[in-house]
Order: structure tokens, then C-alpha cells, then sequence
């Protein structure tokens, strides 16, 4: 699905991103773990043509990720951003609409008003249909950004979702549901990649983790390989310890006591 | 389609009402008879001739100067992604005024042909070739790594406002009486200078971004949630940034140049039909376009019968009406919101 060689990113002499290699499979669903200023979002951004790598290079579905036009990526990938406000007061079922742009010229086709109608159920928004987006809750606004993403590749049915940090700012019920969401998409064969804070969420719902610290891979392979104290220490520089729980593969990750003395 | 029906009947309105009154039935007599059919109705050659000759190219001037500050207003807010921003944010109409001041009081020995019709072609020419100047350098200031930032085209367009600002200030304080009396009228706007020759001059600068602008309405929805955002749905955010502000210095760009600067119709169109119907620009670009022209028609209408037989410099007007109606929208969406 998405291969990445030896991807650097650079701005003027300072390093963003330096030779970082993987592959992500359609139906898996990626979580990138990082420290703050690792790099996450710039891989994101690279990602999906945001930007455009120094060197190295990505093959999105078999093909150069620079091939592409932009109209033909927009319908096979779709990205959630963390949330910004708008100054422009649109209704939810307009701004679920535009996910549909790429899809029509002037005037949405059946297929687009049905679609937008089966993205906001997904999300479970539709009872929020009417409403004005500004007006909304934090959480339910990114619920309805969810939606407008989920409405843009509804068609394609192995198509890419890149999320950052979609848990940001959402209480424990709504994170869970979003990666449960996640999670379903990706088990429907969407491939997923996706930002996330919190270790253990990723190693709950994720396939693959990426350990990002200073731009360089630290670790990338199945929660069970990956989440150690050793890795965690180095992409975090923190402490934890493991507890292994029942019924859960990977262990819970917890912070240890600091070492240091008061 | 209301906003058609309201602009119809406002140009109807406007084209019987003025010193020379004409019927409705008299109106349909004149243009029957031009069109071909033999009407029934008597009417006054007199009539007829104030209305072919005077009345319709001005409100016809009204129609396109008003569609093209509206429609360049919303597509300048969209593009801003602010509702507060018009378009001489960007330049274009202080360039235009600047350029226009500078042929006024500069061209000494042309200023007196001024009166004729040549003049007053030289003093539109000039007015657009300093719009896009202006727009052109503040443009090119925000173009960074081959993307536009808004706040640097904002900022920069604030800086170069102030700049010609400041120039057409010195050119005033140069300015001799008549010379200024001349810079005050320009610059509070009006349609007197209408003739078939300045509508059929400046319909292609209006017409092209009215037929335009409403095809990009759905970028510039997407552009309401952000650059990337824009991107990411497939949206070529560089070229549609270029042709807004492109189409929008054509339409604002030609209408100062014909009709100086008419205030507010730029900003409080778009915001009427935002607040009003909704924020989509599908709806909004060519609702502007309809409600701007509907708006400075009557604006016209007013100015140029409320003291006859002078004339009020329909700038003035736009605000002194434009104003209260502002205020009271806001207003009431405040209010709305408390609930």
C-alpha cells in the first residue's frame, strides 16, 4: 500500500526526517509513537503530499506519490488534521458534503447525499445533522471532521486515512470510540495510519507501531515487539514498567517511579 | 431566485423613477418599439430618449458595478477565510485611487480635457493600471517558496494601503481647489459617467469573474477548513488562490475605474446572504454577484433623486444605508446566539 525508502526531510541545515524505511499493508493500521518535535507530523505531512521529501521517496498503491494529480489522491486518500477552528459558520451536513467534492463537479450526484448520510451514521452524528459546526463541542466537531474525511473515500474501499492525534481533546468514551473506529475501518481494509499519544491505545487497536525520536526509527513492528522499556525509553526518555494484563497480548505500559530524589 | 425577481424589479424601478418620470407601460412601449414590435403605448420622444440614452446605461452601470463588488467581496472573504476582509484589503482600491489622484493632479495640461469623454477614459485606464500594480506587488511580497501565506498578503497589503495611502495624501496637499474638488468626487464614487460606452467598456471585466467565480465556489468551501485541508481534498490551493485575486482585481480594478470607490457593497453583501441563507459559497458567490448589483442599483436610484436635481455621491449613500443595515444583522446575530 504505502512504501516509504529512505525518506529524509529537511528545512534549510536542520534534520526533520533522516532515512526512515517502512511498508504499510491495506487493512492495517499503523500508530506512529513519538516525543514532541520527532517528526510525526512532518512524516504525516510527507505522508500525504502536504510537502515534498528532500530525498528518498514514497510509492503510494504501486506508484510514485508525486505521479498522482491532486483530484485522483484526494479520492483515495483522506486526511482528519487536528482540529482548527473555522470563521465561517457552516452547517454539519455542508461541511460532511465537501468530503464529497472530489466525487462531483456542481451538483452532488444520489451517491454523494447517500454516502454523506452513511458517513454520519458511522461516526454517529446524525442526529447533530442540522446543527451549526461552530456551535458544537470539541469532541463532536471532530466527529463530524471524521465523518466529512470517512464521506471522501467512502468508495474505495481500500483507500488510505491519515488521522493526527484524532484523540486529542476527546473524553475517554469518544477516544475509545474513535479508535474503534479506527480499528473497524482498517479491519474493512482501509489502511490506517494514524498519531497518537498514548502508548497503550496504540498498542490496544494498533498492527504496527513506529517509534519516531529525533527524526530516526527507533522501533517498527507488532505492539508485542515493539513496546518495551527499552524503546520506550528511548523514544520518550522516561521511565516505565510493564504489567502484563489478562486477556491482553501486550503489556500496559505505566510510568515508573522517579528515580530521582526530592 | 428571489434575489433575481428583487434585482428585475429594482432595475425596472430605477429606470422609470427619476426627473423625467416614465410608467411601467411606457418603459415596456420604449423597449418594444427598439426591439422591433409596434407597441400600443404613447410615449414622449423626450422619454424615450432620457431613458435609451441616460437612464438604462446608468442603471445598467449599476448592475455590473454592483455584481462585480459583491461577487469580488465574497470570493476576497472566502479566499481570507474572514468575513471582515474586502477587496481593498488587498490593494486594489488605493492603488486605483492613487493612480487616479496622480492623473488628476499631475497631468496638468491633460487634467483639462479631463471633462471629455477621452479624459475620462485616461482616468479609468490609469485607475486599473493602478489596481493591479498594487495587487500585483502586494501578491508577489506573499508569495513565499511558491505558496501564498494570507497573513503576509494581508500584512502586506495593509502596508502597501498605507504606502499609497500616504502618497495620495501628498498628491492631495499638492492638489490645487478645483483639482481637489475633482479627487473628492473620484473618491466618493459615482455612476454619472455612465454611457454605453463605459458599459460596454468595462462588461467583459465584470462578466468574466461573475461567470467564473461561481465555478470555484466548492474550492472555496474547502478552503474555509484550511490550506491543507484544501489539498487534501484534491484542491490546487496555489492556482485558486492566483485566479481569485486575478478575477477579483479585474472586477473591483474596472469598476473604481469607472465609478471610484463605492464602499461597503464589497463587504456587507456577501455578509447579508451568509447570515441571512447560509455560508455555503455555492450559494453565497452568486448571491452576492445578484444582491450587490440589486443594491447599488437602488443605492443609485436614491442618490440621484433624493436632492434633485443635484446629485449625492453614491459612496456616501452605500454607507449612510449600508451601515445600519450592517449593524442591525450583527446585531440580531448576536442576540440569536444568546438564546
Amino acid at each position: 500500500m504505502i512504501e516509504v525508502n529512505e525518506l529524509s526531510y529537511h528545512v534549510c541545515s536542520k534534520e526533520l526526517l533522516q532515512r526512515l524505511s517502512f511498508e504499510v499493508k491495506s487493512g492495517e493500521l499503523l500508530t506512529i509513537l513519538g516525543a514532541n518535535g520527532a517528526g510525526k507530523s512532518t512524516l504525516m505531512k510527507l505522508l500525504c503530499r502536504e510537502i515534498t521529501p528532500s530525498y528518498g521517496n514514497i510509492n503510494f498503491r504501486g506508484k510514485r506519490l508525486q505521479q498522482y494529480t491532486l483530484p485522483e489522491l484526494a479520492k483515495q486518500r483522506a486526511v482528519l488534521s487536528q482540529q482548527s477552528t473555522i470563521s465561517v459558520s457552516f452547517i454539519v451536513t455542508e461541511l460532511v458534503m465537501m468530503g464529497r467534492y472530489p466525487h462531483f463537479e456542481q451538483v452532488p450526484a444520489a451517491r454523494d447525499l447517500e454516502v454523506v448520510q452513511l458517513a454520519m451514521e458511522e461516526t454517529g452524528i446524525t442526529h447533530l445533522s442540522g446543527r451549526d459546526y461552530n456551535t458544537l463541542s470539541g469532541g463532536e466537531q471532530q466527529r463530524v471532521q471524521l465523518a466529512r474525511v470517512l464521506a471522501q473515500v467512502y468508495d474505495c474501499p481500500d483507500a488510505c486515512l491519515f488521522l493526527d492525534e484524532p484523540t486529542n481533546g476527546l473524553d475517554l468514551l469518544y477516544q475509545q470510540q474513535m479508535m474503534e473506529l479506527a480499528r473497524r475501518l482498517a479491519d474493512k481494509g482501509y489502511c490506517v495510519i494514524c498519531i497518537l499519544h498514548d502508548i497503550n491505545f496504540a498498542s490496544r487497536f494498533a498492527d504496527q507501531i513506529l517509534m519516531l525520536k529525533a527524526g530516526r526509527k527507533v522501533a517498527m513492528g507488532p505492539p508485542v515487539e515493539v513496546i518495551s522499556c527499552e524503546n520506550i525509553h528511548e523514544t520518550f526518555s522516561i521511565n516505565v514498567k510493564l504489567m502484563a494484563c489478562e486477556g491482553y497480548s501486550c503489556p500496559l505500559v505505566i510510568p515508573a517511579m522517579s528515580q530521582n530524589k526530592l | 431566485m428571489a434575489m433575481f425577481v428583487l434585482l428585475v424589479g429594482t432595475m425596472v424601478l430605477s429606470s422609470c423613477i427619476g426627473a423625467v418620470s416614465i410608467s411601467f407601460a411606457e418603459l415596456t412601449g420604449i423597449l418594444g418599439k427598439q426591439a422591433g414590435f409596434s407597441g400600443t403605448t404613447h410615449f414622449k420622444p423626450q422619454q424615450a430618449a432620457v431613458l435609451l440614452n441616460i437612464r438604462l446605461p446608468r442603471v445598467f452601470l449599476g448592475v455590473l458595478i454592483g455584481a462585480g463588488l459583491g461577487i469580488s467581496g465574497a470570493a476576497v472573504q472566502g479566499l481570507f477565510r474572514n468575513p471582515l476582509a474586502e477587496p481593498g484589503l488587498i490593494g486594489i482600491s488605493s492603488g486605483a485611487t492613487l493612480f487616479a489622484v496622480l492623473m488628476i493632479v499631475l497631468e496638468v495640461g491633460f487634467f483639462r480635457s479631463l471633462s471629455g469623454i477621452s479624459g475620462f477614459y485616461a482616468l479609468s485606464l490609469a485607475a486599473f493600471t493602478g489596481a493591479c500594480i498594487t495587487t500585483s506587488v502586494v501578491y508577489r511580497l506573499s508569495v513565499r517558496n511558491g505558496r501564498t501565506v494570507t497573513t503576509t498578503l494581508l500584512l502586506s497589503g495593509i502596508a502597501i494601503n498605507a504606502l499609497a495611502g500616504a502618497f495620495t495624501g501628498l498628491l492631495t496637499y499638492m492638489a490645487t481647489d478645483e483639482q481637489l474638488r475633482t479627487i473628492t468626487f473620484w473618491s466618493l464614487g459615482s455612476l454619472g459617467g455612465a454611457s454605453w460606452e463605459t458599459v460596454t467598456g468595462i462588461l467583459p471585466f465584470i462578466l468574466i469573474p461573475v461567470a467564473v467565480l461561481p465555478l470555484i465556489a466548492k474550492s472555496l468551501n474547502a478552503l474555509a477548513l484550511g490550506d491543507a485541508e484544501a489539498l487534501h481534498m484534491g484542491i490546487d490551493v496555489r492556482n485558486l488562490k492566483r485566479i481569485i485575486i486575478v478575477l477579483a482585481t479585474i472586477a473591483v480594478g474596472a469598476s473604481v475605474a469607472v465609478a471610484g470607490t463605492i464602499g461597503f457593497i464589497g463587504l456587507i453583501v456577501p455578509h447579508i446572504i451568509r447570515m441571512t441563507f447560509t455560508a455555503d459559497n455555492r450559494l453565497v458567490i452568486p448571491g452576492s454577484a445578484l444582491l450587490g448589483a440589486a443594491l447599488l442599483t437602488l443605492a443609485d436610484l436614491l442618490a440621484r433623486t433624493i436632492v434633485v436635481p443635484a446629485e449625492l455621491p453614491i459612496g456616501i449613500l452605500t454607507a449612510l444605508i449600508g451601515t445600519p443595515v450592517f449593524l442591525y444583522i450583527i446585531i440580531a446575530e448576536r442576540n440569536k446566539s444568546n438564546i
